[in-house]
């Protein structure tokens, strides 16, 4: 029976807007900095996953070149991002995003 | 060619010297900080000289030359380059600025010595004949702006040279603040010339006049602008005023800047832009010649008031610059450019002498206290006889040469301008001989006794006496007192003794009478005393002999004693040789354009191209002729006019120098009073409508920005999930967008 179900395109849609959903939910009602991090990685893991099921329908190998990019910007954002949010960590232990406003105009 | 490449070289000299001055002035100290200025200024002569040499050698037509050192401001269509036009008029205006710089440099380490700011005179001197020769030498208006500003700065520095005093300090900023009055005529004449013309490169805008012509009415106004800033500068009316103040900074200062070159920027400038004036309206140059006629009288009724030396020859300057003016109003630029030669070479032969005379004095300035000081000055006394028969318009005195051009250039123009040149000759003959013969000639005044310090001993004399006279009356009171009780006692008394006693106070009190009678005779004698000092006439000037004093002699302060020991003494080398020179140039300085055969004209075939339309006389031979016996008659009369009352003392004096001449027709207090009371109203009203208005905007301006920029500052709150918030929002309103318009469309 599960042998007859095959997955089509709008499934992955439908996951991807799930997991972006979830992502950009989380990001706004979280507020430990590491927490809204992994969100922001649901988000763009989200977009990657719509960039291959696209891909793979309309036969352009540019999807999946696109998740390289969005891959390599991850990285290097993770590599700033946790630095940052390991700083603050260490320099104000316990404190949230929110602790976090002194650039505020 | 290659010589008139060197014109950079004449305003280069002094720039140095500026510059070499400004770093190590202190060190150099005196005199070499002079040396050095004076040898560069000679070295800007020699420039000078050899690029006229250049200049002689070409034909007539080809006399100009245009340097271009770079160019200054590029602003679209507008670019003003640093160059230098070289033409007949600009390197006449360079010898004779750099020529009598150099002797006035020179003059100047004599005079400046022992003063604690020696190299920064040199320094300002310096920067002084730069900015001239920039403004005379500029090929466009912006170039002889800022030579014009230079001088006038110049002139600010050392007017106020002497800043400790509170009166020389507030001369210097009078002349600044009068004369910005005419640069606002100059700079609005540059803008007009250059909306009008598109340039304002004199001889770019010459040949846009001959080629296209002019409106007239720009013409113009473009005159009417350049003559208010010649106003100013060259001391016109109304302007003339920070001239004669402008006496307070040193006499060599006074001799260069405020004689010889920076006033005359007025006049050359109105020379240089005579294609402009041709094409003016015709009242323009009336008005011109009237205003120049009108401020040689108003200034040499004044200066037959003046009892300051170099006020005198201030008044002078004010006056011969509106001959000057009168000649420029006629039409005869020549004729000014060569009484402006003239007058440089014998207006500062006149107040170096004067500086000679104030240096040999011990700084007073007082005419009335001199007197015959050619026994004890001989060279100053020739020399300054020189520059006085020339500017009294005696031949062949150079004066007389200049002078007669402008007044036959006037009778051409009309008869009423040559009948008020002639009456301003006289009284110039006549001020100068007074001049004259109050300093060098007649008695010997300086140990005279003066009129304050003769009515001060006089004063104190009375004094004395009503002294004396008080004390006598309080002992003789007291002793009559003491003698009435005495008698009481006595007639109360009994006894034998009674006789001799008696006989005793009867002698006394006869003595206290008579006493008492002195007491009251010195009173009388005292009040009569008072009487005639009050009732004493004013001592004026005493032109024949000494005040008589017999009577005051003790009470004379011991300032005369002093006076009595003082010699006057000539001054040194340093300071004649100048004067010498000057003064054999005053003398000869006619021959530059001598009137009886065109071959001798040599000024006027010199100056011919840089003339739109070269003046002509309508008359010659015998009219000319008269007219200058007239102007000779005219000189010799105020001569021997003032002879008549300085020499012979037919007349009092104090009937001539009248108190209004002697203030100036209460002009200056006039202006005074008008500027610090109704003026004074005006401009603080000016000041607020600019304070509320001008400023109320620019601020409102700044004070809306600031407030709209507090509200959205409250945006930025620093709250990382407010901004995705945000940013969600504006995704949904995007999605939200785009799903609207697939719909639609």
């Amino acid at each position: 029976m599960l042998a007859d179900v095959h997955p089509t395109t709008e499934w992955y849609l439908v996951l991807s807007a799930v997991v972006f959903c979830l992502g950009a939910f989380g990001l706004l009602v979280r507020r430990n900095p590491l927490v809204m991090f992994m969100c922001v990685e649901l988000m763009l893991n989200a977009v990657n996953v719509t960039f291959v099921a696209l891909g793979k329908e309309l036969n352009d190998v540019g999807g999946q070149l696109a998740v390289f990019f969005v891959l390599v910007v991850a990285a290097a954002e993770v590599v700033v991002g946790l630095a940052i949010i390991v700083t603050i960590i260490r320099r104000r232990p316990g404190s949230d995003a929110d602790d976090v406003s002194v650039l505020k105009g | 060619m290659a010589v008139l490449d060197l014109v950079w070289l004449i305003p280069a000299f002094p720039l140095l010297g500026f510059l070499l001055l400004l770093v190590g002035g202190r060190k150099l100290g005196e005199p070499r900080a002079g040396w050095l200025a004076t040898l560069l200024m000679a070295g800007s002569f020699v420039a000078t000289l050899a690029v006229f040499g250049g200049l002689v050698s070409k034909h007539a037509e080809q006399r100009q030359f245009s340097q271009v050192l770079f160019t200054w401001l590029p602003v679209g269509r507008f670019s003003v380059d640093i160059g230098f036009l070289v033409d007949p008029l600009s390197i006449t205006m360079c010898l004779f600025i750099t020529g009598v710089g150099t002797l006035i440099h020179l003059y100047s380490i004599g005079y400046m010595h022992g003063d604690e700011k020696f190299s920064k005179f040199f320094l300002y001197l310096n920067l002084f004949a730069f900015s001239m020769l920039m403004l005379v030498l500029g090929d466009n208006m912006l170039v002889t702006f800022l030579g014009w500003e230079g001088v006038g700065m110049c002139s600010y520095f050392l007017i106020s040279f002497w800043h400790a005093s509170d009166a020389n300090a507030s001369a210097g900023k009078k002349a600044f603040v009068t004369n910005r009055i005419g640069d606002w005529g100059f700079m609005v004449a540059m803008f007009l010339s250059f909306s009008a013309f598109g340039t304002i490169k004199y001889t770019e805008l010459f040949d846009s006049i001959n080629k296209n012509g002019i409106a007239t009415t720009t013409a113009t106004a473009i005159a009417v602008l350049l003559f208010v800033g010649a106003c100013g500068k060259s001391a016109q009316f109304p302007l003339y005023l920070w001239l004669p103040d402008a006496m307070a900074g040193p006499t060599p200062v006074s001799a260069l800047i405020h004689a010889a070159t920076m006033v005359t920027s007025g006049v050359y400038l109105m020379t240089r832009t005579n294609p402009i004036l041709a094409e003016a309206s015709a009242w323009v140059p009336t008005l011109i010649a009237w205003v120049g006629v009108g401020t040689a009288l108003f200034a040499a009724t004044i200066a037959i008031a003046q009892n300051d030396i170099k006020k005198v020859l201030a008044y002078s300057t004010v006056s011969q610059l509106g001959y000057m003016f009168l000649a420029v109003g006629s039409g005869a630029y020549v004729a000014a450019i060569f009484h402006m030669v003239t007058h440089a070479f014998f207006k500062a032969l006149l107040f170096l002498g004067s500086g000679s005379v104030i240096h040999g004095m011990h700084d007073d300035q007082d005419m009335r206290h001199y007197g015959n000081l050619r026994k004890f000055m001989p060279i100053t006394a020739v020399t300054f006889i020189v520059g006085w028969l020339a500017i009294a318009g005696v031949p062949p005195f150079s004066g007389f040469f200049s002078k007669d051009e402008i007044l036959a250039a006037a009778m051409d123009k009309s008869p009423a301008l040559w009948a008020v040149g002639l009456l301003t000759a006289l009284l110039t003959a006549f001020y100068m001989s007074r001049q004259v013969f109050l300093t060098f000639f007649g008695r010997y005044r300086y140990a005279d006794a003066r009129p304050d310090e003769i009515d001060a001993a006089w004063n104190a004399k009375v004094s004395a006496l009503r002294k004396v006279a008080d004390e006598a009356k309080g002992v003789v009171t007291k002793a009559t007192d003491a003698l009435t009780a005495a008698r009481s006692t006595l007639e109360a008394a009994v006894g034998d003794d009674r006789g001799p006693s008696e006989q005793a106070v009867a002698e006394a009190e006869r003595w206290s009478a008579e006493k008492g009678l002195e007491a009251a005779d010195a009173q009388k004698a005292a009040s009569a005393l008072a009487m005639r000092v009050h009732q004493q006439p004013r001592a004026g000037l005493s032109l024949l002999a000494p005040p008589d004093v017999a009577e005051v002699d003790a009470e004379l302060t011991h300032d005369i004693a002093r006076r009595r020991e003082f010699h006057p003494h000539e001054a040194g080398w340093l300071m004649w040789v100048p004067l010498a020179v000057l003064a054999i140039a005053s003398f000869f300085g006619g021959a530059l354009n001598l009137p009886f055969w065109h071959r001798t004209k040599f000024l006027e075939s010199w100056l011919d191209p840089v003339l739109a339309h070269p003046h002509e006389l309508s008359f010659g031979g015998a009219k000319l002729v008269a007219l200058g016996a007239v102007a000779v008659i005219a000189g010799l009369a105020g001569i021997a006019i003032a002879a008549a009352v300085y020499l012979r003392g037919k007349a009092d004096p104090a009937q001539i120098e009248l108190p209004i001449l002697a203030h100036g027709w209460r002009y200056d207090s006039s202006v005074a009073a008008f500027m610090g009371g109704p003026g004074r109203q005006i401009f603080e009203g000016a000041a607020l409508a600019d304070r509320v208005g001008v400023d109320g905007a620019v601020n409102g301006v700044a004070t809306l920005v600031r407030e709209t920029s507090g509200l959205l500052r409250r945006l930025q709150n620093g709250l990382v999930r407010t901004y995705a918030a945000g940013i969600a929002l504006g995704a949904g309103l995007l999605v939200a967008y785009f799903f609207v318009m697939a719909k639609a469309g």
